[in-house]
């Protein structure tokens, strides 16, 4: 396919034609969004419901206004913005496999729910998990909580430390010292707090309410802004510290907008839709294949889309009739994810060294 | 303008070295007073771990200075800020880059990162600029070539591009000739010296590689542990001796004649070499190499004579006055060891 192409096609064409490509099949998706589900809705009906006529059924009228359309555009932001902290951390440690959790902050996140569902479940005697709305608020809360913590950890120790291998060990360690402290809650926590835990580990993005939306999608909006602003420390990035420093590049500076972008990123939407494996690492990789460049003025708008589309995708074949919406969405994004890290692997090709 | 040379590195006693946390100061060298003008081409020679490198980066600024002064361009190193360094001096380093997707032209143009605006879009005058450092280092029609697909001479071609772009008054290149074979080093060291002396810049490098430095450096600055930094143009430095004392180590000698290391060796047999030329040179550099001294007077041991016009042969003749035509080195060798031999055991 690619062969074929490139035989017709300038390299400017290319990218155009996979960005064009890309957006038409994102579309696509999140109409397909709408229609699809446990009940079927007609297309016109659908525009309709989105037109704000009155006159239709109620029951399509509330499905989609209520249940799709903001799972859409969840959808839509998380894959976004965890594809464009994935690439941001490829690039700034110069590694294939890092990816937008690679800090440690979803570990963070998840440290701050854990503490939420399972101490004050233990606390107060009743399992959070039964309070409904205001659970899910204080999961969110929770989660925005212990990921900024994280973030406020790695942005101060990557003042002081030097050397972004060091950074990248230290994201880890903080990662497990999280996952540690999470195991021992759950060891001494009730059977239906550690449930809602795991589900909330699983992900989703039918969480999110329109109340909701008003913190997630401005924040999102502005993430994705702020990495277009890093294209040209992104770019001399690629060829380490010492060759960026030297082209004039604020290398401190620098690395502490990309951590901040991603950390951003990465922190809202894990509070919000739970901890997305994989989205951040794969899509990447997917988009590079595809572009087979390495100038992030395309690669960041191709990996938004290339997000949008995968999560879209995702969230349309967890809710395919039959699973009845009850297939965590982390279980499909690790079923596409898996096997593209492995082809990554295999076509080892372009993946020799640290290069990205 | 031309006359008046303009010193771009200029040290006043320099201490360098490193910061160790608990260690406290580690100075490898102090006392370094050296200068370096535009259009000349200078090599850091010594030997592993003597602080060539740490030299090289003290001077671009990489790492802080213990003591003393740097000025780079006139002005004092603390006081150029990391952009205004950017103009002055562009790096290449050691370290392989290997970046995938990244084309040679993507990695050229990453040079003219301190001339372009916020999102780093190149403008005409840009991409000339990258077109032409292309072809200044001789990688015409590669520029949509992949840099993880290349050979490392090829890379490292595209990495002295990339300096050239960003139209430094100097270039520091850390070992740019450490990954690469003979013929490329030697491309890559002429490259570099042609580019100094047509385009006036001032470059400083570090290698190892000796006797390519002794031919085409303008200036060669000698590292040892433990001794004072020597500087000079290598002719000086070799008359003075200074070349031998930097690297003698025992069984290794420095040939002051020929510029060249050669392995001592127990030269105490002696053997006649008639004939001229190449051959001449080669054959008595095989013998050297089994302990046998080229000697000019007749005796009565062995003589080889070389016969270099037309056909090449080798003739050897044994005390006992017996002549051996033979026609390669090897078979010249195998003959007077035979011959050796068989004088023993006689």
């Amino acid at each position: 396919m690619q062969q074929f192409l490139e035989k017709y096609l300038s390299g400017r064409q290319l990218t155009v034609f996979w960005l064009s490509g890309l957006a038409v099949l994102s579309l696509t998706l999140f109409v397909l969004n709408l229609i699809l589900g446990s009940v079927n809705i007609p297309f016109w009906s659908v525009i309709q419901a989105l037109a704000g006529d009155m006159q239709m059924d109620d029951s399509w009228r509330l499905i989609v206004l209520k249940s799709r359309l903001p799972q859409a555009i969840t959808a839509i932001l998380a894959g976004a913005g965890l594809a464009v902290g994935g690439l941001q951390m490829q690039t700034l440690f110069r590694n294939p496999l890092a990816g937008p959790s690679i800090l440690g902050i979803s570990s963070g996140a998840g440290l701050g729910v854990a503490l939420v569902l399972l101490v004050a479940g233990k606390i107060g005697g009743v399992a959070l998990s039964h309070l409904g709305f205001t659970g899910h608020l204080s999961v969110a809360l929770a989660a925005f909580a212990g990921a900024s913590l994280v973030l406020t950890m790695v942005l101060f120790l990557s003042r002081h430390l030097k050397d972004n291998a060091m950074l990248l060990i230290v994201g880890i360690m903080v990662g497990y010292a999280a996952s540690a402290l999470v195991g021992i809650l759950k060891f001494y926590s009730m059977k239906e707090d550690v449930h809602a835990y795991v589900i909330w580990g699983l992900g989703s993005f039918s969480t999110v309410s329109w109340s909701q939306m008003g913190v997630l999608f401005p924040v999102v909006t502005l993430g994705l802004l702020g990495s277009f602003f890093l294209v040209k420390p992104l770019n001399v990035m690629l060829l380490g510290e010492q060759y960026a420093g030297n082209l004039g590049i604020n290398i401190f500076l620098s690395r502490l907008l990309i951590i901040l972008c991603t950390g951003l990123l990465t922190a809202t939407i894990t509070a919000f839709c739970g901890p997305i494996a994989f989205l951040g690492l794969a899509v990447p990789h997917l988009t590079k294949g595809l572009f087979r460049t390495s100038d992030h003025k395309v690669l960041i708008p191709a990996v938004i889309l290339a997000g949008i589309a995968v999560a879209l995708f995702s969230n349309l074949i967890a809710r395919l009739p039959g699973f009845d919406g009850a297939l965590p969405i982390n279980a499909v994004t690790s079923m596409i994810g898996a096997p593209v890290v492995i082809w990554v692997i295999l076509k080892g090709k372009n993946l020799r060294t640290p290069g990205v | 303008m031309h006359d008046e040379k303009k010193s771009l590195i200029e040290t006043r006693s320099l201490s360098i070295g490193y910061h160790h946390p608990r260690h406290g100061q580690k100075v490898l060298h102090s006392n370094i007073c050296v200068k370096l003008e535009a259009g000349e081409f200078a090599c850091v020679l010594g030997p592993n771990g003597s602080g060539k490198s740490t030299l090289l980066q003290t001077v671009c600024g990489f790492l802080p200075r213990l003591s003393g002064d740097v000025c780079i361009a006139g002005k004092q190193i603390d006081k150029v800020s990391n952009r205004q360094m950017s103009l002055l001096a562009s790096v290449v380093l050691t370290e392989r880059v290997t970046v995938s997707n990244m084309t040679v032209f993507d990695l050229v143009s990453l040079g003219r990162t301190p001339y372009t605006g916020f999102f780093g879009r190149l403008k005409s005058r840009d991409l000339e600029l990258v077109s032409e450092a292309i072809r200044s280092v001789g990688l015409e029609g590669f520029e949509e070539r992949l840099i993880t697909n290349m050979s490392d001479g090829e890379r490292q071609k595209a990495m002295i591009a990339k300096a050239l772009v960003q139209e430094t008054p100097l270039i520091v290149l850390d070992e740019p000739t450490a990954f690469l074979d003979l013929p490329s080093r030697i491309e890559i060291m002429h490259l570099l010296r042609k580019l100094a002396h047509q385009h006036n810049k001032a470059i400083l490098l570090s290698t190892h590689d000796l006797d390519l430095a002794l031919q085409m450096a303008d200036k060669v600055w000698l590292l040892a542990e433990g001794r004072q930094m020597e500087t000079g143009t290598p002719e000086d430095l070799v008359l003075t001796n200074e070349f031998r004392r930097f690297f003698e180590r025992e069984g290794i000698l420095f040939d002051n004649d020929t510029g060249q290391f050669t392995v001592e060796k127990q030269k105490v047999k002696t053997i006649r070499i008639v004939g001229k030329g190449i051959e001449y040179k080669w054959v008595s550099r095989a013998l050297a190499r089994r302990g046998f001294a080229a000697s000019d007077e007749p005796f009565s041991g062995f003589q080889v004579e070389v016969k270099s016009d037309g056909k090449r042969e080798y003739l050897l003749t044994g005390p006992d006055g017996k002549i051996q035509k033979l026609r390669t080195i090897e078979d010249l060798l195998t003959q007077l060891e035979h011959e050796e031999a068989t004088l023993l055991t006689e």
